[in-house]
C-alpha cells in the first residue's frame, strides 16, 4: 500500500510536470499548434519596415486578425516584403485592401492595420496586397521638416 | 629575519596546500560523477529506486515550491505594478511577471529551496549511511555503492527540478495576475494577451527548463558528493551538510550569471 500511494504520487508528480509545460506553451507563450488549417498568407511590399518584426499583430478596425509570420528584402526589387497570417474567419479581405505600418502609442510595438476597399473580389492564399504606406520614420520626418524650415 | 622568511614560507604553503586539496576534492568530485551517473553494474539500482527518490526528492519538496512560487509571484505582481504605474504602463505587468519568473527567479529559487530542502536531506542521508557503516558492508557484499544509492539519487534530482522549476514558474505567474488583476485592478486581457505576445516558448520556457536541469544535476551533484566524502562521525555530517548548503547556493548563483550571459549571446 506504502509503494502504491509513493508511485501514485510520483505519477501524478511527472503528469504535473507536462501539464505545466503545456501550460506554459499554450496559455504564457501563446504557441499554438492546431491552427495551421484555418489560416491563409497574404503578402505586402512595403517601401519601409521601421521595425516591424515576425510575430507583430495584424489588426483591422483594433481587433486582431492575424500575425506577421515572416520579413525579408525582395533581392531584385529592394523592397521589404511582409507575409502574414489572416485567420480564415476573415476570409473577406477585399483585393483593394490598404496596409500601413502602425505604431501602438508613441513608443509603443509596430502592427499592420488593414483597411478594407470596396471591390468585389477577395484576397486568397498567396494574395497581395498593392496599396500599402510605409511606417513613419522619425528621423526622416524631422529631417524633412528641418529641410522645408531651412527654404522659406 | 630567518623567522620572518620561514613564515612567510609557511604561509604560502599553506596557501598552496589549499589550492591542491580543493584541486584534488574537484577531481574526487569528477570521477565520483562520472562513476556514478550511468546505471548498471553490479547490485545495480533498479527502477523502483528512482521512483522513491523522485518521490522523496520531488514530491516531498512540492508543497514548499507551491508556496514559495506562489508568495513571490504575488510579490512581483505587487511591486511590478508600482514600478509600471510609474511609467503609466501597467498592462506589461504580465509580461515582466512572466519574464522574470521563467528566466531567472523560477530556476533560481527552486534550486536554492531545493539545496535547502532536498540536498541536506540527501547529504544527511547518505553521511548516515557511511557512519553506520551501511555502504562498507555494501562494497563487503560486493555492490558498488556508487551504483546503488547514488545513481538513482543523482537521475531523482536531475528529473524532478525542472518540473519543479516549471511548477514555480507557473504558480508564480498565476500569484502575480491574482495580484495584478484582482486586487490592483489590471485588465485582464492586457495582462495575458501582452504575455503571449512576448514570451516565447523556446526562447524563454524551454532556457528556463535547460537552466533548472543544470541546477538539478549540479545541487543534487554536490549534496551525494558531500554525504558520501563526509567524516563517518555526527560532527562530519553536520559539516557536511552546511557545506552542501552553503556550496549548493553559491554554486547556483554563480553558474546562473554563466548560464544567462550565454544565453543572452553577450559572451
Amino acid at each position: 500500500m506504502r509503494t502504491r500511494f509513493m508511485e501514485l504520487s510520483v505519477g501524478v508528480f511527472m503528469m504535473m510536470g507536462i501539464v505545466a509545460l503545456i501550460l506554459m506553451a499554450l496559455k504564457v507563450s501563446g504557441l499554438s499548434t492546431a491552427d495551421a488549417g484555418d489560416k491563409y498568407t497574404i503578402k505586402a511590399y512595403f517601401e519601409n519596415l521601421g521595425g516591424l518584426t515576425e510575430r507583430a499583430k495584424v489588426s483591422m478596425s483594433g481587433v486582431t486578425i492575424g500575425r506577421v509570420t515572416n520579413v525579408y528584402l525582395d533581392a531584385e526589387d529592394y523592397v521589404a516584403v511582409v507575409e502574414m497570417e489572416i485567420n480564415k474567419g476573415m476570409s473577406t479581405l477585399t483585393t483593394d485592401t490598404s496596409a500601413a505600418i502602425l505604431t501602438a502609442g508613441l513608443l509603443g510595438e509596430k502592427y499592420i492595420g488593414l483597411t478594407v476597399g470596396a471591390d468585389d473580389e477577395y484576397l486568397e492564399e498567396g494574395g497581395v496586397i498593392e496599396d500599402t504606406q510605409s511606417a513613419l520614420v522619425l528621423e526622416e520626418l524631422i529631417g524633412q521638416f528641418l529641410f522645408s524650415g531651412a527654404e522659406e | 629575519m630567518l623567522t620572518l622568511i620561514t613564515k612567510v614560507l609557511d604561509q604560502i604553503q599553506a596557501l598552496g596546500q589549499a589550492a591542491l586539496a580543493s584541486l584534488q576534492a574537484f577531481g574526487r568530485a569528477g570521477v565520483f560523477l562520472a562513476s556514478s551517473i550511468m546505471w548498471g553494474g553490479p547490485g545495480s539500482a533498479g527502477f523502483g529506486d528512482l521512483v522513491k527518490q523522485i518521490y522523496s526528492i520531488g514530491v516531498r519538496s512540492l508543497s514548499i515550491i507551491i508556496v514559495a512560487g506562489f508568495f513571490v509571484g504575488m510579490v512581483l505582481g505587487l511591486q511590478g505594478y508600482t514600478i509600471l504605474s510609474d511609467f503609466g504602463s501597467e498592462a506589461a505587468l504580465g509580461t515582466m511577471v512572466s519574464l522574470t519568473l521563467l528566466r531567472e527567479l523560477g530556476p533560481v529559487v527552486t534550486a536554492l529551496l531545493f539545496a535547502g530542502r532536498a540536498g541536506s536531506a540527501l547529504t544527511a542521508e547518505i553521511g548516515l549511511m557511511k557512519a553506520t557503516e551501511q555502504i562498507s558492508a555494501m562494497e563487503m557484499m560486493g555492490v558498488d555503492p556508487l551504483k546503488r544509492i547514488i545513481t538513482p539519487r543523482l537521475w531523482g534530482g536531475f528529473i524532478a527540478m525542472p518540473i519543479l522549476g516549471l511548477i514555480f514558474s507557473l504558480v508564480g505567474i498565476w500569484g502575480g495576475a491574482y495580484v495584478g488583476i484582482n486586487m490592483l485592478g489590471v485588465d485582464e486581457g492586457a495582462y495575458w494577451g501582452n504575455m503571449q505576445a512576448s514570451v516565447g516558448f523556446f526562447d524563454d520556457v524551454m532556457k528556463g527548463v535547460v537552466k533548472s536541469l543544470v541546477f538539478g544535476l549540479v545541487v543534487t551533484w554536490i549534496a551525494v558528493y558531500q554525504g558520501f566524502d563526509s567524516m563517518p562521525t555526527s560532527e562530519g555530517i553536520s559539516r557536511a551538510t552546511t557545506k552542501t548548503v552553503v556550496i549548493a547556493s553559491l554554486a547556483v548563483l554563480g553558474l546562473d550569471f554563466i548560464l544567462t550571459a550565454i544565453m543572452l549571446g553577450s559572451i
